[in-house]
Order: C-alpha cells, then structure tokens, then sequence
C-alpha cells in the first residue's frame, strides 16, 4: 500500500525501475488492461446488435398494436414484459429493472468490501462480500428465469426462441439476445466465483497474514466492469 | 492456524464521509435509472430520436459514475486514466464505421 507513491532517487525518471510510475500494482494494471479488452469484445457485439437491427425493417403501426412478426425487429418491452407469479400481467420491463437494482446494489457492497479492506478490517470485508455474492447469485437466478421464459415463450407450438425459431421476430433478434446476456450473464458466473475466492481467502485470513487486501480492489474492478457492461446491455437491448 | 495468526492488526475505523459519498453514488445511479423508465413509459414511441439521445446520454452518465466513483478511476494517477479513456477511441470508431456501413446496407436494400 505505501509503494504506491514512487519514490524515485533525483535526476531519475520515474519509468527507469523500481517505482510504480501509474501509482498501481502490476497486478491491477494488469486489471485495468483485461476490463479494457473486454470492453471492447462487448462493444463489438452491441454495435453488431445495432447494424444487424438497422438491416432489418422497421415496425410502423403504433406500439399498442403491436403483434410479433419476423417481418420487423420486435419493440423490446413487448417482449420483456412478464415477471414471475403474475403471469398474463403485462408489466414491461419491470423485472429488468429488478435486475439492474440488484446489481447496482451488489456494486455498492462491492465497494463497501474494498473499502474496509483498506482499513484492514476483516469482519466488515466478510460481510460485505457476503452481500455482494448473494447479489451476484440473485442477479443469475433472474437471468435464468428469463432465458427461461424467453425460450419457452407462451407454449404454444411455434411459441418461444431458440438460435433458428423465433416467436417475437426475426431469428437474429434471439440470437443476440442469447449472446449478449448469456455472454454477460458468464460475466456475472465468473465475477461470483471470483467473489466467493475472495471470500473465503478472508475467512481464512490469508489476507491478513498478507498485510493488505489488495485482492479485494482487483476483484472488485472486475465485479464493476460487469455492472457497467449491463448498463450499456440496459440500455441498448431493453430500452432503445 | 486459529493460534498462529493472531498477528496485531490496526483496524482503520471507517470514515464515514466516503463512505456515505458511495452511498451517495449509488442513488445518483438508482434516480438515473428510474428517470429512464419514467422516459421509457412517459415518452410516445413517435418521439423515438429525443428517447434515444435520452437513453444514451444517461447511459454515459451512468458509466461515468461506475468508471469514476466506483473503480476509483477519477482519483488514480493521471497516465493511469488517460492509458485506459484514449483507447475508448477505438470503440468509437467502431461505431462511426459500422453505421456507416449500416446506413450503405439500407440504400442497397
């Protein structure tokens, strides 16, 4: 923690060795470089979204009459319109916004975590990433409850999504949806069991032995690239 | 290891002004969120250009406050920030290329 100022011997730049000239660790540099790759695989595929949606034709009539046809892309919330326990109830985009709280909530215990873990205070970096876990494994369990629904559909023959058939529009439509949430979704996977790493590591207090929590701060990086990627996932699959 | 660790460790106590500027990041995120549904259930589909611009503007909002507030990128050291915000260009230029090629595909067709 206190190599991060560098420290470096006159007439010296700070870029010849033995300092951190960017005031990080390799490690989470090493982060910051990863988010930024990784930032770019997502913007590919939404931008992909946008130009294979441009390509295809537009729907005209108003949104009330609206009807499922791969002739035009769907109007999202007509799709994204169900939330468990009141089924036929059309309440659209309601469960997404469910899911958005909940992983804006589980980004504050993030920072919580990483917080207390500057301040060595091991009981409350516990607690925190409790909390941040069980947001990650309710924001899954969501996601699960939609590609559910969204494959199955309304159960009717020809009713659901899969990769070739799909009941709310055009097959691509499907498709991106099945890659973009289900890529991010993996995101979410990896971020919990990374979390769950970090747990138990502070449990056992093999980051007290260390001396810092700095693991804690690159996890933590991760978990917040994938909140910001499901904003931009918000806003371009479910509102625009 | 239950008798081997027990190391002096100074617990810091919590400062309670950053801690509640999280908090405080936090409702700016959720407020911005719920604008958006009030924009997404109160603005008429015909108005579709200004929903957009809407939407888009405050997803940027919103990730400012993520990439800044959160990953603690506003207070990291200068050559740190400006590593990880100039390749963004690329993503950008990905965008301007790709509707361009979008808006040939919808003169060809």
């Amino acid at each position: 923690m206190s190599s991060t100022s560098a420290a470096t011997a006159t007439g010296r730049s700070a870029w010849d060795g033995g300092a951190s000239p960017m005031g990080a660790s390799y490690g989470k540099l090493m982060m910051w470089f990863f988010l930024l790759s990784d930032a770019f695989t997502f913007s590919a595929l939404l931008i992909t979204y946008g130009l294979v949606r441009s390509a295809h034709g537009v729907y005209t009539g108003t949104v009330d009459a609206f009807t499922f046809s791969p002739e035009y892309w769907p109007i999202p919330e007509k799709v994204f319109e169900e939330i468990p326990f009141f089924h036929g109830f059309p309440a659209p985009l309601v469960f997404v916004g469910i899911m958005t709280f909940i992983l804006i909530m589980s980004s504050v215990t993030m920072v919580l975590a990483v917080e207390a873990g500057h301040r060595m205070d091991r009981a409350a970096v516990e607690k925190w990433m409790l909390w941040t876990i069980v947001g990650g494994m309710a924001f899954l369990g969501c996601q699960a409850w939609e590609w559910t629904h969204f494959i199955v559909g309304n159960g009717l023959p020809g009713g659901g999504a899969n990769l070739v058939h799909n009941q709310y529009g055009p097959p691509d439509f499907a498709d991106f949806f099945f890659f973009i949430t289900g890529f991010h979704g993996f995101h979410v996977f990896s971020g919990v069991c990374f979390n769950f790493l970090i747990y138990y590591n502070t449990v056992t207090g093999v980051y007290q032995r260390r001396g810092h929590y700095e693991m804690v701060e690159k996890v933590g990086l991760y978990w917040h690239f994938v909140d910001l990627v499901w904003v931009f996932v918000f806003t371009f699959f479910y509102l625009v | 290891m239950a008798h081997a660790e027990e190391i002096e460790i100074n617990v810091i106590p919590p400062d309670k002004a950053k801690i509640k500027k999280l908090w405080m990041t936090a409702l700016i995120l959720l407020i911005i969120t719920i604008f958006e549904f009030a924009v997404a259930f109160l603005v008429p589909h015909e108005y579709k250009d200004a929903r957009v611009w809407i939407f888009i503007t405050m997803t940027i909002v919103k990730a400012a406050y993520i990439v800044g507030e959160f990953m603690h990128l506003r207070y990291e050291s200068k050559v740190l920030l400006w590593s990880i915000l100039i390749p963004i260009i690329f993503i950008i230029w990905m965008l301007t290329a790709f509707i361009y090629e979008g808006m040939a595909i919808s003169v060809v067709r």
